[in-house]
């Protein structure tokens, strides 16, 4: 599905990105896993467009889509909840999940994504008209994520969607995440909180300094001794 | 009574091109120098289109309109695009002097020669009560209700228009939904501009004379009209061109008129003290 192979990225004269190389296959749940800093929501946005590549190939099912812009990588089934949310706040729910539809043109379809949408995520159904930027934190990430499935990506790339999120409610974002994928959207996951991360992925990836250094099955890497040490506070 | 009816049809004047200075704003935090200007060749363009081709008031208006929407679109791609990455000064300065170069190469053109605008709509007056109301007015005051409403359809019920809002509240997240933001800063500036060759069409018929430099006095005013109501706020603009023109109609009336420029601009110091984020502006909180 999403191949990435020997990416390099830099902001003016730093290295952020230092030959990465991952694959996500149909189906995959795949986490990219690692500390503050690390790269990772570099590489998010790399893949989605926001960031240029200096160098290295990004190819969704097949197609080099490298030097591709954001919108045209959205038409070719990308899309990406960003990190904090950012949904449009001064934009009622309804029209943030309208924003995520923007490339589509086919109407009755739109309004069936928006029923499911609102059938995952009922609490937006319910407030359909208020402005997007006085629901809550969790709300705020449901609604980001319903705005990006308006889009009927093949694949989903979710950057820290437990940021500033209760216990609980993280929990309940990572079921719905399982739930997305089962229903069959691939999905990319960025994530600090390793150990939510680890326990749904299908496979990982680990990211220092803007390197893969570690990569296996979900429970390969949980049981890991690097990751155990480094995120999960293992000894 | 009388001051308030000439002042909102100067202020409906006011509040077309503080629209395009507030939609602008909205979308690349540019305070848009040249669009007097663009109000200014707007001005032109009607005459020309009234005069040489002696076309009716609404017809020399669409025209007006459809070619400051032109303009407004290349001075973007030409001077503020290549500059999209610069800091803000940098292309404030180039407003500054893209304004110039369209003041003084009219100039050239057109000679710098006050004109006298060709009356198309035959005046008649109303007498309303001891309230005396002109045709002009009428068709000022008319043209900018419709313009204003069909701009608020744009805005909030078209794609273009949630586009466009999409784009000046998260660009990033604007490009992430598909949408070109380049393209939707275009569209921005045509529908601004168009606005301000709609407003230039209006005033040269309603004061009857036009030149080259026209644009740099109610230009201004427009510009404070959109900090007073809250500068990106396209309701704010309305309000404050309202606002500003009625109160400058008031001070010419009962004070004296040569102190209306000079009250106008201590309101924008006032609100600059006062309440910043202008009338209907919130100090906006972000949530994290």
């Amino acid at each position: 599905m999403l191949e990435i192979k020997d990416l390099n990225v830099h902001y003016g004269v730093i290295h952020a990105l230092k030959n990465i190389s991952l694959t996500v296959n149909d189906g995959e749940i795949v986490t990219l896993i690692g500390a503050n800093g690390a790269g990772k929501t570099t590489t998010l946005r790399t893949i989605s467009g926001l960031k240029k590549i200096t160098s290295g190939e990004i190819i969704l099912d097949g197609k080099q889509i490298g030097l591709l812009s954001a919108p045209q990588r959205v038409s070719l089934g990308l899309s990406q909840v960003p990190e904090g949310r950012r949904i449009f706040p001064e934009m009622s729910v309804l029209e943030n999940l309208e924003m995520g539809a923007f490339l589509r043109k086919d109407k009755d379809e739109i309004r069936k994504d928006m029923q499911s949408v609102y059938e995952r995520f009922p609490i937006l159904g319910d407030r359909k008209k208020q402005l997007a930027g006085t629901l809550s934190g969790g709300e705020q990430q449901m609604l980001a994520m319903g705005r990006a499935l308006m889009s009927r990506p093949k694949i989903l790339l979710l950057d820290e969607p437990s940021m500033g999120l209760a216990p609980l409610l993280v929990r309940e974002i990572f079921e719905i995440i399982k739930d997305i994928n089962k229903s069959g959207t691939t999905v990319l996951l960025v994530e600090q909180n390793a150990s939510m991360a680890l326990s749904i992925a299908h496979r990982g990836y680990v990211i220092e300094t803007g390197s893969i250094v570690l990569t296996g099955s979900g429970e390969e890497l949980m049981k890991s001794n690097e990751v155990q040490k480094a995120y999960l506070g293992g000894e | 009574m009388q001051q308030i009816v000439n002042g909102i049809s100067l202020g409906s004047i006011y509040a077309l091109i503080a629209l395009g200075y507030t939609m602008v704003y909205g979308i690349i935090k540019l305070i848009n120098f040249a669009h007097g200007d663009i109000y200014m060749i707007g001005a032109y363009i009607g005459y020309a289109a009234i005069t040489f081709a002696h076309l009716g008031f609404f017809p020399a208006m669409v025209i007006s309109m459809i070619a400051c929407g032109l303009l407004g679109v290349i001075t973007e791609k030409v001077a503020y695009k290549p500059l999209r990455n610069a800091s803000r000064i940098a292309v404030l300065i180039t407003a500054i002097g893209v304004s110039l170069l369209m003041e003084y190469v009219m100039m050239f053109f057109v000679s710098p020669d006050v004109r006298s605008y060709p009356a198309v709509l035959n005046n008649k007056v109303f007498h309303i009560g001891n309230v005396i109301v002109n045709t002009q007015q009428i068709y000022i005051i008319v043209t900018a209700i419709v313009l204003m409403v069909v701009l608020q359809f744009i805005v909030h019920k078209t794609k273009v228009g949630k586009a466009m809002r999409a784009v000046s509240i998260d660009k990033d997240a604007a490009e992430l939904m598909g949408i070109k933001v380049d393209q939707t800063i275009s569209y921005t500036f045509a529908i601004g501009s168009a606005m301000a060759g709609a407003a230039g069409v209006l005033v040269g018929l309603y004061y009857n004379s036009i030149d080259p430099l026209m644009g740099i006095m109610p230009g201004l005013k427009a510009f404070v009209a959109a900090v007073f109501g809250g500068i990106g706020i396209i309701p704010g603009a309305m309000l404050g061109g309202l606002s500003i023109g009625v109160i400058e109609t008031m001070v010419s009336g009962y004070g004296s008129s040569l102190f209306k420029d000079a009250v106008v601009f201590a309101i924008l110091i006032l609100i600059l003290i006062l309440k910043p984020a202008g009338i209907l502006g919130k100090n906006t909180r972000e949530k994290v």
